[in-house]
């Protein structure tokens, strides 16, 4: 008859109960680590979230000069100026007082980064949430306004924590944000029409 | 009086079959009539069980608007409204719920700074109050979801912000922050989700962490104003001399703090249910709308103090570490300080002085982060952090070799 009492302890193999214990636990952590994955990956963005966030199209035969529309592209509002030569002016001779005036540790594609931070000068097109904390910072084009000095150069206030950008949306010093506002993958398909989500070398002229 | 060694009472009929199959007695004797606490209890022992009180008015009225509330971006702002004029009481069901909140708030924060007076985070308890530090983080996720769950502009552009601060944390930043939010922005899968995680997850961990809570509260007992461990002197029954059994004395001691409470309770329900923005913010009174902030983004009141760190760096990554470790370092209480007395009463100036200079901090930067960060404003706020960490990085030097007044052997309300 087969013996069901417990072994003495002298009888236990701890080196072979050790590597048993040992292997039945990573077995089963490796199964919680598969059995994770479909719950973590359901927070991603859907496919119809994906379909949502396909690239726009930007009439800008409608702005003005010294004008700005907002468009959403994956719900954030893309501001659109259209920079008058006044404007433009007013971009360059206060580089001291930037935190990043060469936008080097922002985010803008490559054919951005240039002293207007465009592709064509005269528009400017930049992701309108805050770099700080993803408020949107307002419109304050006019040079000098009163409640920012007479030295302010005309760009956007941030109504949240006060971040301060340029005209080719670079953070001032005195800023809680710590980079200039990010600039889209963008393109014009035409003369007057913006595709933005879709770079240069895919569809149309650079 | 019944002590836990009492022998428990001999039943028959139905209470003795119950009793045979269910400890009721058992359990009577041993967390009620025969659990000992220190008998000079005070006014600050109240907010222990308040906060038990406030748990179990956001379940029940959370149960209740869960039933007329519909969740979606299209539908959330609406239902509310809904609520609000048109479910019979239901603009009381909401009231209650956003009352009991802030109500929440203010009995954990009394019950916290309990424990800075008299040491209650001290040895043996140190699990303790990391167990009740972990309500807290629990209950701050709570809340936070909650609030966005109305769908106010307020909602919308308060849950960009903190989820935001998530994206300052290098390399897995951005990818963290679309993973949480389930688009490109604060969208209807966010609400979505933060309504799962508001009525049945956290719900869920908050009821489980409060019950450890509890269980490591009876484990050692209650700490006391003096700060004594009333175990180590026991009478003859085995039961500590300093000691009172729970059931009569605290049930219905506390049943006198209930009761204010609930009066206090229903005269803001009642009269003043926004509290003149702090509890409900007038901007959430208009829809979620993700092409216009709000002029001024400030969290409710019970966030407002790490509201006003993260907003006093110039710098965000920074300043969200140090809005994180503001929050750590009340974990870390029961290792920064070294004193081996526990209650304020015998410790020296020294640190009454370094805990009033923390209140007011705490304080200071709870009103700071509700106004505009601007001028004077950011430089008392940059001062009162500074203060705020000084607190806590510094205790062990300020603590250590403490010159204390000697402790007593028994509980100061104690005559012979």
């Amino acid at each position: 008859m087969s013996d069901h009492s417990a072994p003495a302890a002298a009888e236990v193999d701890q080196d072979r109960r050790g590597f048993l214990t040992f292997a039945t636990v990573a077995t089963g952590a490796v199964g919680v680590a598969f059995a994770a994955v479909p719950f973590i990956a359901s927070w991603n963005p859907s496919e119809r979230t994906r379909a949502a966030g396909a690239p726009i199209e930007v009439d800008l035969t409608k702005l003005e000069p010294g004008q700005m529309v907002t468009y959403v592209y994956r719900k954030k509002p893309m501001y659109i100026v259209y920079r008058t030569p006044e404007m433009l002016k007013h971009i360059a001779g206060h580089e001291g007082k930037l935190k990043d005036p060469e936008s080097k540790d922002s985010e803008q594609p490559d054919y951005t980064r240039n002293a207007t931070r465009a592709v064509k000068e005269q528009y400017l097109v930049v992701d309108g949430t805050c770099t700080h904390l993803g408020c949107l910072p307002k419109p304050r084009f006019e040079a000098a306004l009163p409640e920012l000095g007479s030295d302010w150069p005309g760009g956007f206030q941030c109504p949240c924590h006060g971040s301060r950008f340029d005209l080719a949306g670079r953070v001032f010093e005195g800023s809680p944000a710590s980079t200039n506002l990010r600039i889209p993958e963008y393109s014009y398909r035409d003369d007057k029409t913006l595709l933005i989500g879709v770079p240069p070398t895919e569809k149309g002229v650079a | 009086m019944a002590g836990n060694n009492d022998a428990l009472p001999v039943r028959t009929g139905f209470l003795g079959w119950l009793n045979k199959r269910l400890p009721v007695d058992q359990f009577m004797r041993d967390q009620l009539t025969g659990y000992y606490a220190p008998k000079n209890f005070n006014f600050w022992y109240f907010f222990g069980v308040l906060s038990l009180v406030a748990l179990v008015i956001q379940l029940v009225t959370g149960i209740f608007l869960t039933m007329h509330y519909k969740v979606g971006e299209t539908t959330a702002f609406d239902s509310v409204q809904y609520i609000m004029r048109e479910v019979p009481y239901g603009w009381l069901l909401r009231y209650m719920h956003s009352t009991g909140a802030s109500a929440f708030f203010i009995v954990v924060y009394l019950h916290m700074f309990r424990a800075f007076l008299y040491g209650s985070y001290k040895g043996p308890r140190e699990l303790l109050w990391l167990f009740g530090m972990a309500v807290y983080l629990a209950l701050m996720a709570e809340a936070f979801m909650g609030y966005v769950l109305p769908w106010g502009n307020m909602s919308y552009w308060g849950a960009g912000v903190i989820v935001n601060i998530f994206g300052t944390i290098p390399v897995i930043g951005p990818g963290l922050v679309e993973w949480i939010r389930g688009d490109y922005g604060i969208a209807d899968a966010t609400l979505n989700r933060f309504f799962s995680l508001h009525v049945v997850a956290v719900p869920l961990v908050l009821l489980l962490l409060v019950a450890l809570h509890l269980v490591a509260l009876r484990h050692n007992g209650s700490n006391n104003p003096d700060g004594i461990e009333i175990k180590e002197k026991k009478g003859p029954d085995g039961n500590p001399l300093d000691g009172i059994p729970f059931h009569p004395y605290y049930t219905l001691k506390d049943l006198v703090g209930v009761g204010m409470f609930l009066m206090l309770f229903a005269i803001v329900m009642f009269f003043v249910p926004t509290f003149g923005g702090l509890f409900l913010e007038p901007a959430n009174f208009e829809p979620a709308n993700p092409v216009s902030t709000p002029d001024e983004i400030a969290p409710v009141w019970y966030f407002t103090p790490y509201y006003a760190i993260l907003r006093a760096v110039p710098d965000q990554r920074l300043g969200a570490l140090l809005m994180a470790l503001s929050l750590i370092f009340f974990f870390l209480l029961p290792w920064l300080d070294r004193s081996p007395v526990k209650s304020w009463r015998y410790r020296p100036v020294r640190w009454r002085l370094a805990l009033a200079i923390f209140v007011v901090s705490f304080i200071g930067l709870g009103y700071l982060g509700m106004q505009k960060p601007e001028g004077l404003y950011v430089l008392l706020a940059r001062v009162f952090t500074t203060l705020y960490f000084a607190f806590f990085v510094l205790m062990p030097l300020y603590t250590r070799g403490e010159s204390t007044s000697r402790v007593p052997e028994r509980v100061t309300s104690h005559h012979d």
